[in-house]
């Protein structure tokens, strides 16, 4: 059977199929549709699981693969630097049964904080790397991924990308392998991290990174596809699909799929039987330079961008000259069309008050509240990393207090699951230290800009089971925190009260908005709690508008404002009832609909 | 044969996801290669979209290059000519838009103009354009959500893939009570042959 799956449901489906029993992940783009696959489709062979961050994940894995069963874990390219303590370790530590992880780079940056090219994890650790190129080879790598992991006792990197995470393409399908449990025996020397135990087992990881060398050489996913010898292109991964695209026959091709380590003959073997050799890959020249230091003439990113996706129009301009279509006219007629919180977004009516504030500092976070670095609200100054805000915040009011004239203080702000992720390690430096800043964690019970995950304060679990659903004031007041309050963002004047409560204590405090993300499908917890939510509609008497644009400054973008008429308007098919425009407007011309 | 580049264009919401699938199953089915590659923003409401769909005998790249796409199907105005530099640069590309406005915030604040001239400018760089408010000729048929299968029927038409069993592939993706609705409006699309008319 053939069936159009995309990369990520395709490594879900090879994780059926090789016998895996146990996969966890972190959402994450472009990863996140692994782990959400594997929940909906195999979740009656596969346990599957959302861990609180990628390092959980990884360590779960790693104990599961101890105990005997095949295992995955998932997750973007930013957080393997989360989980790579667990990581470069288990390299040297080694499996039982076969470990995958899986990395999703971003070349292009869609949606993430940077562009870090993971193939260098694969190096820097020694880690044996799989790089698909389409669905199908997503699948079945996979095979060969556990088979090495297994027979090299090493973890195995999994490098997909954007494209061939999110690209579908026709996967022929197999049958399950249904494999027994590798039996766990007490091996301390081997699962004891100690300089003792890893002294020689860098040596073992070392020289079995060297016979990997044959399988390199030697395997299927690494090939010479001869056309003209003219040109030789070394490439790996979905480079390669873009370079055949558009020389064709017109080239030769070293098509790498096995990239850790790479197959020096193979190479050698290719560049005697072409004349001028291109290197095309994504993000840093990473083949090139290895391929340089072998003494191989090649050229790379001196012709091809370093920064963003080598499709197909870029190596035209880049080898041919060739520029990419512009129309002068078309760019004069367009307009941005910038992502904005949703009608009905619980972030809204708190980022509406929180910029008001003058002499804070607003340390940010990952998440769709992100968007408030941005007009109309500007409430938020810094975004680094999942987590960061809080131990960001800790840093500056530290540096701030020490100074008995600056009066500034800092307000960090991030979301439910960003909390769970890292955001609780922070809080406890936070506790630890005695520092005073405001910590504001915007609880809407889903981790929504993924598009909707489950997570600990939700409760639910990645298939959907009933489970504990962690209380954020029960934790932070456990961390010793004693002014915490729970409020509606969407009751502007709570915010408004809170806020100055806050900012007048002179010591720490830990705010909690508690309102479900406007396209969260709520469960009946919810439907319990939030009886009534997004039931209603506001309208504009336009009779009482005065036109001001106040509403507008909520960024709402079921506002309409009729420039003609100097009128605001609502758009029914927009409002959900938030009323947070209402509470905006100052002359009570917005009001619920009959 | 030559892959055909098919791109596909809106904003969420919109059903460009149900009408890609329905899409490259078709193909699928028909024996060709098929890629589909996919792009949206982040995931809050009414983000931009766009599909890129290629099939042939033999697919490599998921991804239509500018200046070379055989047709755009346009779910909203402004999202057609943010991608109309995809379209084939010899003047033989086709363009089906749907005359439908996703007003971006800018433009409910009054802080930006929603693009006007949108069809003229299609028209100068197109060889054909066919525009329909597929929301109304959906609302007709009873549904005002199957307008992303009358867009799904009228590339069917213009890029000769009628042969294909589409009721069959509707049947099989869509839940039952929607099935009849999505049939005719398939059939619907189908039956549009291009009054230019800007």
């Amino acid at each position: 059977m053939k069936q159009l799956l995309t990369g990520d449901e395709a490594i879900a489906r090879g994780a059926y199929e090789v016998g895996v029993r146990f996969a966890s992940a972190y959402p994450g783009t472009p990863s996140t549709e692994i782990l959400e696959t594997i929940a909906e489709e195999y979740s009656g062979d596969i346990h599957a699981e959302w861990a609180p961050n990628e390092k959980v994940a990884l360590e779960a894995v790693i104990g599961a693969g101890m105990a005997g069963a095949r295992s995955l874990a998932a997750m973007k390219h930013v957080g393997l630097n989360v989980a790579a303590d667990p990581f470069f370790s288990l390299a040297y530590v080694g499996v039982n049964a076969g470990v995958v992880i899986v990395t999703a780079d971003e070349p292009g940056q869609f949606s993430s904080q940077n562009e870090q090219d993971n193939r260098n994890y694969a190096r820097a650790s020694m880690v044996p790397m799989f790089e698909p190129a389409d669905s199908q080879e997503s699948k079945d790598m996979l095979a060969d991924a556990f088979r090495i992991s297994e027979d090299y006792d090493v973890p195995v990197l999994y490098r997909m990308t954007t494209r061939v995470c999110h690209s579908k393409g026709l996967v022929e399908f197999a049958e399950r392998q249904n494999l027994a449990l590798r039996p766990y025996t007490r091996q301390i020397k081997k699962y004891v991290a100690t300089p003792a135990n890893t002294r020689p087992a860098k040596v073992k990881l070392q020289a079995n990174y060297a016979r990997l060398k044959e399988y390199s050489n030697t395997c299927q996913w690494n090939r010479i596809e001869m056309g003209s010898p003219a040109i030789g292109i070394i490439t790996s991964g979905d480079c390669y699909l873009y370079a055949r695209e558009v020389f064709g026959e017109d080239a030769s091709y070293l098509k790498l799929g096995f990239t850790n380590p790479l197959p020096d003959d193979l190479i050698r073997q290719f560049a005697g039987q072409v004349q001028k050799i291109y290197i095309i890959e994504e993000n840093d020249p990473w083949l090139e330079l290895y391929i340089k230091a072998m003494g191989i003439p090649c050229t790379g990113k001196e012709l091809f961008p370093r920064n963003g996706e080598m499709i197909p129009e870029v190596l035209r301009q880049a080898i041919y000259g060739t520029p990419i279509p512009q129309d002068p006219e078309l760019a004069e007629a367009l307009i941005n069309r910038p992502p904005t919180l949703c009608a009905g977004c619980p972030h809204r009516g708190f980022f509406y008050e929180l910029g008001r504030r003058k002499n804070i500092m607003i340390s940010g976070d990952i998440g769709c509240y992100t968007l408030a670095s941005g007009a109309p609200y500007n409430a938020m100054e810094s975004t680094l990393c999942m987590g960061a805000s809080v131990s960001i915040g800790h840093g500056a009011q530290q540096v701030f207090d020490s100074d008995p004239d600056n009066k500034m203080r800092v307000v960090s702000v991030l979301g439910d699951s960003t909390f769970f992720h890292t955001g609780i390690n922070s809080l406890i430096g936070v506790a630890y230290n005695r520092s005073k800043p405001i910590t504001v964690v915007l609880d809407n019970r889903i981790t929504g800009m993924t598009g909707q995950q489950e997570n600990p304060g939700s409760g639910l679990t990645a298939t959907g089971d009933v489970t504990q659903a962690i209380s954020i004031p029960d934790l932070v007041k456990a961390l010793g925190f004693e002014h915490v309050r729970v409020i509606d963002p969407n009751n502007l004047k709570q915010v408004k009260e809170t806020l100055d409560w806050a900012i007048a204590l002179d010591e720490a405090s830990v705010i909690i908005t508690r309102w479900p993300c406007a396209l969260k499908k709520r469960n009946a917890f919810d439907e319990a709690e939030f009886a009534g939510a997004f039931t209603q509609r506001y309208t504009v008497n336009q009779e009482v508008c005065i036109g001001c644009k106040k509403c507008t400054k909520t960024g709402c973008p079921a506002i309409v404002f009729q420039t003609a008429i100097k009128k605001s308007s609502i758009d029914p098919e927009k409002c959900v009832g938030c009323s947070v425009c209402a509470q905006v407007c100052p002359v009570q011309a917005i009001v619920l609909e009959a | 044969m030559q892959t055909k580049n098919i791109l596909l264009t809106g904003v969420g919401g919109q059903g460009t996801i149900l009408a890609s699938k329905l899409l490259t199953e078709g193909l699928m089915q028909e024996g060709y290669d098929v890629k589909m590659s996919e792009v949206h923003g982040m995931s809050q409401r009414e983000g931009p979209v766009l599909t890129h769909v290629r099939y042939g005998s033999k697919v490599y790249s998921p991804v239509v290059e500018k200046g070379r796409a055989d047709i755009i199907i346009g779910f909203e105005e402004l999202e057609a000519l943010r991608n109309l530099d995809y379209l084939r640069g010899d003047g033989q590309g086709i363009v089906v838009l749907n005359r439908a406005r996703v007003n971006p915030i800018g433009v409910q604040n009054g802080s930006d103009f929603y693009p006007d001239k949108i069809e003229a400018l299609i028209q100068a760089r197109a060889g054909k354009l066919l525009a329909l408010d597929a929301s109304e000729l959906a609302r007709h048929l009873g549904n005002v959500r199957v307008m992303n299968i009358i867009l799904l029927g009228a590339l069917v038409r213009q890029m000769g893939l009628e042969a294909i069993d589409w009721p069959a592939i509707i049947a099989a993706n869509v839940k039952e009570r929607f099935i009849e609705v999505n049939q005719k409006a398939l059939a619907l699309g189908m039956a549009l042959e291009a009054p230019v008319q800007a």
